[in-house]
């Protein structure tokens, strides 16, 4: 388990916090850019150093500013992957990744150069000079370079800043095969909210340094209260969702999940897959009665639990479903609706509002030739 | 055809020796300074910055004055060396290399220090998280990655001291065989009736030099930058 405090005064801002991050989980550092998310792994990297507060690793004291503990960088094995890998230019791909090669530990996750040129799918480029690279290949080889020195931890700044949209999809399931295939501890450093319900078993919500909540993506995701930060246009709720049944003439899947099943298309998966779903509050739209042949397909019977009004033409409501969902509506709507906390509503999600970027895999199903 | 006599031999010996050692001095020091003036912000570093490029921008005749008023037999580290070291660098060729290296240093300092700002230190800091000491960061990431600058150092402080004349004839004179490079040669010989075709000669040979060295270093640059993938 990672352990951190830090308060330090930077030019712009004041970093202020603390946080945990579970050993062989993605924790995810999520805020805006400028909110000091990459200063705070950078301080635990050794790389700034914090006025005061505390970096453990386990019993590990790397930083602490009361004993006067620092430990330098080359000393914390702590694998970092930056924004745009910094891959050495005078190397090719074979010894950038073996440039802090490690002996692996002999045990069951070890990390071997094969196993991680074969995860990665980086065989053919090993000769190959970085500039000769894409944006995704150089992300793919600074990954296996960061993995190779055996790190008990992996900090990754926004990693597919850099890359293409298309290319994205490209790495992240290799960045939760990390965790799944060797177990490791990863801190996430993102600004795309995607990504993050796609990769995060846990969240930090940063804002100016600090730290405005902390905690499992769907709770902080269904806090009304925190939409200022989260991005008001992707707000909506996060479930936690189980392939339950696919039918394969409709190419429709049916997601489990606490109060009754999402219909979603393009979803063939194995029974028992986990899943997150994000419904964007946009994408939902409420009815006072039980609607009758309507073409959408997720109807869910709920009860209106909270109201967000900030002044403006639109109104956010937490809805309970058995689990929470939020809807967006127009302050129109809100008032002739006579909606209201405590108000029983039918909330209505097209299946089509979702694509694969919708839904993330909290236990992506293991690729058996990875294993 | 063009034999060069044995007084041309000589000069030319001189002259490379010279060279080569002036640019063996200032390569470490070079390297030394051009890192601390990159990398490190200090109180004085103005400072420093312009007692390094003196010799760029004074007349060479004061620079030799300042090393012959130092150096001398009987100057405050001409006397400590000979006494505790027994050396004697004036009126040496020793004497020329070190007027040589003094006046080529800024040229060294310049050449490194602008391919060491040009390194992206998070290259350097990338190097640390994977486990290397800051003096593997240098070797194996710093180094290579400036070798095209400490290249063009080493053939601008190889040219200047093949060309070196002011400091050298004011610290330790023109005496043949010993300190008599070609610049020099060149110099005596116009001072000499009827030394004009000699003094063409060495010119001819001084191009021919010049000129070897640029294209050796233009092949060495191209070579380099593509190691580096530039």
């Amino acid at each position: 388990m990672l352990e951190v405090s830090f308060n330090h005064r930077f030019e712009e801002f004041r970093v202020e916090l603390e946080f945990q991050a579970q050993a062989g989980s993605i924790t995810s550092l999520f805020g805006r850019s400028g909110t000091g998310k990459t200063s705070v792994i950078n301080m635990i990297a050794g790389l700034t150093k914090p006025e005061t507060g505390f970096v453990k690793v386990g019993d590990d004291v790397l930083f602490d500013s009361t004993t006067g503990i620092d430990v330098p960088p080359e000393k914390r094995r702590l694998g970092y992957i930056f924004q745009d890998s910094r891959l050495f230019p005078h190397l090719n791909v074979r010894n950038n990744m073996l440039y802090g090669a490690k002996a692996s530990s002999g045990n069951a996750q070890e990390i071997t150069f094969d196993r991680v040129v074969d995860v990665l799918d980086i065989g053919a480029l090993l000769e190959r000079k970085p500039a000769k690279l894409s944006g995704g290949e150089k992300q793919r080889v600074a990954i296996g370079r960061a993995l190779l020195s055996q790190p008990r931890l992996l900090m990754m700044d926004e990693p597919l800043a850099s890359i293409d949209v298309q290319l994205r999809s490209e790495i992240l399931p290799f960045i939760e095969e990390l965790r799944d295939t060797f177990g490791l501890t990863v801190i996430y450093v993102s600004h795309a909210i995607e990504e993050v319900i796609r990769l995060a078993d846990k969240m930090v919500l940063l804002t100016n340094g600090a730290k405005a909540a902390e905690g499992n993506v769907e709770e902080i995701m269904s806090r009304l209260d925190l939409h200022p930060l989260t991005g008001r246009f992707d707000a909506g709720a996060v479930l936690s969702t189980k392939v339950a049944s696919y039918d394969a003439e409709y190419d429709l899947a049916e997601l489990a999940f606490d109060g009754g099943h999402l219909r979603v298309t393009g979803v063939d998966l194995p029974m028992g897959t986990a899943l997150r779903a994000h419904i964007r509050a946009r994408d939902v739209s409420l009815m006072l009665k039980r609607p009758e042949g309507t073409s959408v397909l997720n109807v869910f019977e709920g009860r209106i639990i909270e109201v967000r009004d900030e002044g403006g033409p639109q109104l956010d409501l937490k809805i309970d479903i058995g689990s929470p969902l939020l809807a967006r509506v127009t302050r129109k709507s809100y008032n002739d609706l006579n909606l209201a906390v405590g108000k029983t509503v039918f909330a209505m999600v097209k299946a089509v509002a979702f694509d694969r970027r919708s839904l993330g895999g909290q236990i992506i199903t293991k690729r058996p030739d990875a294993i | 055809m063009f034999s060069p006599t044995p007084f041309e031999l000589e000069a030319l010996y001189l002259s490379l020796k010279v060279a080569f050692w002036s640019v063996l001095i200032t390569l470490p020091l070079g390297l030394l300074f051009a890192w601390i003036l990159a990398r490190k912000r200090f109180y004085g570093h103005a400072l420093l910055n312009g007692i390094v490029h003196l010799p760029l921008v004074l007349p060479p005749v004061v620079i030799g004055f300042f090393l012959l008023s130092l150096l001398k037999r009987h100057g405050p580290v001409g006397a400590f060396l000979h006494d505790v070291f027994g050396l004697s660098v004036a009126f040496t060729w020793q004497g020329a290399a070190i007027a040589s290296a003094v006046m080529a240093f800024p040229l060294m300092v310049r050449a490194i220090r602008l391919s060491m700002e040009n390194v992206d230190t998070g290259l350097e800091a990338a190097a640390r998280t994977l486990g290397a000491s800051p003096f593997r960061v240098f070797y194996s990431i710093t180094l290579p990655l400036i070798s095209p600058g400490i290249l063009a150092g080493i053939i601008l402080a190889f040219a200047r001291s093949l060309g070196e004349f002011g400091a050298t004839i004011t610290f330790v004179s023109n005496i043949p065989g010993e300190t008599r490079t070609l610049p020099l040669a060149i110099f005596s010989l116009l001072q000499t009736p009827s030394g004009d075709a000699g003094a063409l000669r060495l010119v001819v040979l001084s191009i021919i030099l010049a000129l070897a060295a640029l294209l050796i270093s233009e092949y060495l640059a191209v070579r380099a930058k593509r190691r580096i993938g530039g």
